[in-house]
C-alpha cells in the first residue's frame, strides 16, 4: 500500500472513531428521551413527568380488566412485575389487546392513576400457530397442577 | 485504469483473480454472464418462498394471517441495512484506493437500498395499524430506519448534484461513511431502548423464537430477496460501467456489434 493511501485509510478510521464517539455521546445524553415509554417502576419512583402527556408500557395484568355495561370505559391494571399502575381508557381497543399482553399507552397521571387518551398493543418476537400456543398453555397448566398435587 | 490493471497484473499471481475486479470491461463481462442466472434462481426462490409463506404456513395464534407480512418485511429490513454496508464499503475502497468500478458498485446499490428500506417501512406500517393500532410511532427502531431512508436518498442527491464524478464519488463516499454509524443504532435499537417494535426473532443468539413451519419460508424469502438484489445490482452496475466508460475502445467495440 502507497503512503497516501495508508493515510486516506487511517483518515477514515479515525473520522469513523470520532463519528461513533461523537454519536455515542449524543444517544447517551438523551437516552431518557430516545425510550419510548416510561415503566410503572419508573413512575413509582416519580421518574415520570407530573401534569403533561408522556407514555406508559407495560403487561395487562391477568384478571384486571374491568370493562363498563354502558360505554366503552375500561379499567385495567398494568405491570413491569415489579410495580403496578392503573389505567383508565375509553375508547376502541387494538384487535391484540388482552390480559397478560404487553401494551405502551398515552396519557397523564391523575389522582395517582393514568388517564389513557391512546393504546397501543406491543407484539412479543414469539410467532407460533395457533394449536402450538393451546399446547403449551396446555403444558403449563399441566406442570401447574402437579405442583399443586405436590404441595 | 488500465495501466494500473496492468502494472498489477506483473506483481504477482496471486492477486490477479482479485485485480480482474478493478477492470471495467471485465466487470462489465462478469455482471452481462451472471446477472441473468441469478435472477432466474431470485424468481424461483420468490415464487416457492411465496407459495410456501402465504398458502403453505399456519397462521399466527394471536395475529392470525396478518403477521404473513414478515415474509417480505423481515427480507426488506435486513437487505436495507445490507446494502447501506456494501454501499459504504464500495465507496470507501473507491475513496482510498481510487478505484472507478468501486465507486460504481456504491452508486448502483443506493437507489436498491433506498428501495428495500421504503418497502420496510410501508410492510411494517401496514402491519403495525392491525397490531399495534398505529401506523406509525416515533420510537427508536422505525425512527433510525426512517434515517437511514434520508441517507440513501440523500446519498443519491449528492452524487448526482456534483458534475465532476471523481469530485462526486469523493464527497458522496464521505457521506456513506458517516452514515455507518446508524446500522448498529437501527440493530440494537429494540435492546438499548424501550421501544413498541419488538426484539429480534431470528438474528438472536440462541433458538429463533418462531415456528419452523414459519422459519423455512421466511428463509426461503430472505435468500430470494438476497438474490435478487445481487441480479439487480449487476444489471445496474452494466449501465453505469456503460455510462462511465462510454469514450473507451471496449464500450465502442461492444456498441458497434
Amino acid at each position: 500500500m502507497t503512503p497516501k493511501r495508508k493515510q486516506r485509510l487511517l483518515l477514515i478510521g479515525l473520522l469513523l472513531t470520532a463519528v461513533s464517539g461523537a454519536v455515542a455521546l449524543a444517544l447517551t445524553a438523551l437516552n431518557q428521551n430516545i425510550n419510548l415509554f416510561y415503566s410503572p417502576s419508573q413512575i413509582a419512583a416519580g421518574e415520570a413527568p407530573d401534569n403533561t402527556t408522556f407514555r406508559l408500557g407495560g403487561m395487562v395484568v391477568e384478571g384486571s380488566v374491568k370493562r363498563s355495561d354502558t360505554d366503552l370505559s375500561i379499567a385495567f391494571d398494568l405491570t413491569d412485575t415489579a410495580k403496578v399502575v392503573t389505567v383508565r381508557y375509553t375508547g376502541i381497543l387494538p384487535d391484540l389487546f388482552r390480559e397478560g399482553q404487553g401494551i405502551v399507552t398515552t396519557g397523564s397521571i391523575q389522582n395517582g392513576e393514568f388517564i389513557a387518551q391512546q393504546v397501543l398493543a406491543k407484539h412479543d418476537e414469539n410467532y407460533m400457530p395457533p394449536e402450538v400456543s393451546a399446547a403449551l398453555k396446555q403444558a403449563n397448566a399441566d406442570n401447574y397442577s402437579t405442583e399443586q398435587t405436590a404441595q | 485504469m488500465t495501466t494500473e490493471s496492468l502494472n498489477s497484473s506483473s506483481r504477482g499471481k496471486k492477486w490477479l483473480w482479485f485485480h480482474r475486479f478493478g477492470s471495467p470491461a471485465w466487470v462489465y463481462g462478469f455482471a452481462s454472464r451472471w446477472a441473468m442466472p441469478i435472477g432466474v434462481v431470485a424468481l424461483l426462490l420468490f415464487v416457492v418462498g411465496l407459495y410456501q409463506g402465504l398458502v403453505v404456513a399456519p397462521p399466527d395464534y394471536q395475529m392470525g394471517d396478518s403477521y404473513r407480512i414478515i415474509f417480505i418485511h423481515v427480507p426488506s429490513a435486513w437487505l436495507s441495512m445490507f446494502s447501506y454496508f456494501v454501499m459504504a464499503v464500495s465507496a470507501g475502497i473507491g475513496l482510498v484506493w481510487h478505484i472507478k468500478v468501486s465507486d460504481l458498485v456504491a452508486r448502483s446499490v443506493a437507489p436498491l437500498g433506498a428501495m428495500f428500506t421504503f418497502c420496510a417501512l410501508v410492510t411494517g406500517s401496514l402491519w403495525g395499524k392491525p397490531t399495534w393500532g398505529t401506523y406509525w410511532v416515533w420510537d427508536a427502531r422505525l425512527t433510525s430506519e426512517l434515517v437511514l431512508l434520508f441517507l440513501f436518498i440523500g446519498y443519491i442527491a449528492l452524487s448526482n448534484a456534483i458534475e465532476d464524478r471523481r469530485t462526486a464519488s469523493r464527497a458522496s463516499a464521505v457521506l456513506a461513511l458517516v452514515g455507518l454509524i446508524n446500522l448498529p443504532i437501527i440493530h440494537f435499537s429494540v435492546e438499548w431502548w424501550n421501544t413498541l417494535h419488538q426484539g429480534a426473532t431470528v438474528t438472536k443468539l440462541g433458538r429463533p423464537s418462531i415456528d419452523t413451519r414459519m422459519l423455512i419460508p421466511l428463509l426461503i424469502m430472505f435468500f430470494a430477496f438476497n438474490f435478487y438484489f445481487l441480479s439487480a445490482m449487476l444489471y445496474r452496475l452494466r449501465c453505469e460501467l456503460l455510462s462511465q466508460e462510454r469514450r473507451t475502445q471496449w464500450v465502442r467495440e461492444i456498441v458497434n456489434d
